[in-house]
């Protein structure tokens, strides 16, 4: 270590590495301990289980419809709020933040009185043989809701952060607004994309308030593993709780590798740009 | 790298019609957006005050003052405050340790302060439960001494805690690392204490993204709702915060006790949102930008 003059480095240390260890650490500590007792063969039997696996597969599923979803209103809401000048951009920006705002529990009251079949959008769906509410839909929509702004938020200041010479440089070369879009201004802007979309998709595998109230929560149709550990739990079966909780932590880890390459790799893209 | 300050970003000045600039692709992206962001953002918040208001504020009000929702949001304001401030001060010292000093393993230290946000809320209560439920770690010291963690406003707290950490510490970092260390070098070598360095130098520094990280980590807390409903055991009328009061009412099919409970905590998050806006203008005035870290 460096030497230096400003004192303190042994307290801010202590006070980071106690509150890590005790709220953070401990936790996931004892979790992973749990889910080392079950042991290999029983460990297999719960995430093999036919619910286990249909819980699994319509989270991965609905996150990446959320995910596409977001992705491209994202990208417009992204652009919008960059490049436009319009009355009410203010609000338009301050909107986005609603979803981290508001807590996950009154998004889902909301979202599903709103797809409800009588509510503002589930009775013209409804009359149009659509229903949301209490579908796999429906927990896509609550998932993409819930993950918006993390595309927004990411790309929005590189788009802002855009020159005008490479732009301009292609239009004198000739190209059309098109071959400028896709040539010059998305290979920019892809690394902070893909990073939002991959925390996006991240936060929408371990959503639960906003999903279990628009779900259904139908075992083997609608129901998320975040909520299948829940029951667990409550049926006081602490293994396969502990086993499910475990899975969800190693997606987690999976996704935080991800998104930390997608990072790294922007944040080069960003580096040889201002070089 | 960092993100460079509003000041320093380079003055676009188009010679030539940027792209989606014309008025037709202008019309066409800001009419798609503006009807999603209706149907998708406007939508959900209109149905909450609608729905809380659609039996009269008689109803309303009469809702809001029911025993069980009263002690939610008696339950809910205990938990910010502990939380909140015992965040500010790990947000602080996390800050300090990673911008200040130069260490090895540094780098590892920044990604152990931003776990909690990979991990769902559902995971960190059931990781809670083996510490200190009675099949836990620490379940059967606690038993012992008749001490209840579990199902009770401390397991509350520590959860709340675990999913709000990196909150503030992530908005003091990028902030406090474009700053550097040359002010307090130079009021340590002129004489100042520890202490006087940091409540004198950094701290006025950083005061406006420190209340932004507590503002934005209090929303977080009043609304937990996976974290929180693992580790409360939803006791009615004595371990419910206020979005698991929601849940009950919801069940109970009281919707509009339910929608009234809700309306408090939007109208926490339009406060919250409020006070961003704020913040972030203060913070392009004084010329100390907030840091805007992707996704929160």
């Amino acid at each position: 270590m460096r030497r230096s003059v400003i004192p303190g480095f042994g307290l801010a240390l202590g006070i980071t590495f106690l509150y890590l260890g005790a709220i953070v650490l401990l936790p996931l500590c004892a979790l992973i301990l749990k889910a080392s007792d079950v042991g290999l063969a029983q460990f297999w039997g719960i995430m093999s289980s036919p619910r286990t696996l249909s819980a699994l597969r319509v989270t991965v599923t609905m996150a990446l419809a959320a995910t596409a979803f977001n992705a491209v209103y994202g990208l417009l809401l992204a652009w919008v709020l960059a490049r436009y000048e319009f009355p009410g951009k203010r609000l338009l920006d301050a909107l986005v933040d609603v979803p981290f705002a508001l807590p996950t529990a009154v998004a889902g009251l909301a979202l599903t009185a709103l797809f409800s079949k009588n509510g503002w959008f589930g009775a013209p769906l409804d009359a149009l043989g659509l229903q949301v509410a209490y579908t796999p839909l429906g927990i896509a929509i609550a998932m993409a809701f819930t993950s918006i702004p993390f595309v927004v938020r990411t790309v929005q200041p590189v788009i802002e952060d855009l020159g005008s010479d490479v732009e301009e440089a292609g239009r004198s070369l000739g190209a059309n607004d098109f071959q400028i879009l896709w040539r010059v201004i998305f290979p920019a802007i892809f690394p902070a994309f893909l990073a939002g979309c991959s925390l996006s998709f991240a936060r929408s595998l371990g959503e639960f308030g906003a999903v279990i109230f628009i779900a259904g929560n139908q075992p083997m149709k609608t129901e998320i593993v975040a909520l299948l550990t829940f029951i667990r739990l409550e049926e006081y079966n602490y293994e396969a709780a502990a086993a499910i909780a475990v899975v969800m932590l190693l997606m987690a880890f999976t996704m935080l590798i991800i998104t930390n390459a997608v990072q790294a790799w922007h944040l080069r893209y960003l580096g040889r740009g201002d070089a | 790298m960092m993100e460079k300050p509003v000041s320093e970003r380079a003055h676009t000045e188009w010679r030539v019609t940027p792209v989606g600039a014309g008025p037709v692709a202008r019309r066409v992206v800001l009419g798609i957006v503006t009807v999603v962001t209706l149907l998708f953002l406007v939508a959900p918040l209109a149905l909450i005050v609608s729905s809380a208001l659609s039996q009269g504020v008689g109803v309303f009000v009469r809702s809001l003052s029911d025993p069980g929702t009263q002690h939610a949001i008696w339950l809910t304001v205990i938990t910010a405050l502990i939380a909140v401030p015992m965040n500010i001060l790990f947000g602080l010292a996390a800050a300090w340790t990673v911008t200040k000093f130069v260490f090895p393993g540094r780098t590892l230290l920044i990604a152990l302060i931003e776990l909690p946000y990979s991990i769902s809320p559902i995971v960190a209560g059931v990781a809670y439960l083996f510490v200190y439920g009675s099949q836990g770690l620490f379940g059967p010291v606690l038993d012992y001494f008749g001490l209840k963690v579990m199902f009770a406003l401390p397991a509350i707290v520590l959860a709340s805690m675990f999913v709000t950490a990196p909150f503030v510490a992530r908005e003091l970092i990028p902030l406090m690392q474009v700053q550097g260390t040359d002010e307090e070098e130079a009021a340590v070598t002129l004489g100042a204490s520890g202490f006087a360095t940091f409540w004198r130098v950094t701290l006025p520094n950083v005061r406006w993204a420190m209340l932004y990280g507590a503002i934005l980590c209090n929303a977080r807390v009043m609304g937990e709702f996976g974290a929180v409903s693992v580790v409360s055991g939803n006791i009615r009328g004595q371990t419910t915060t206020l979005p698991l009061q929601i849940e009950l009412l919801y069940q109970d099919y009281n919707v509009a006790g339910a929608f009234a409970a809700a309306t408090v905590l939007t109208a926490v998050a339009l406060v919250t949102i409020v006070i961003k806006v704020v913040l972030e203008r203060i913070g392009r005035e004084t010329d100390v930008p907030l840091a805007r870290p992707p996704g929160h």
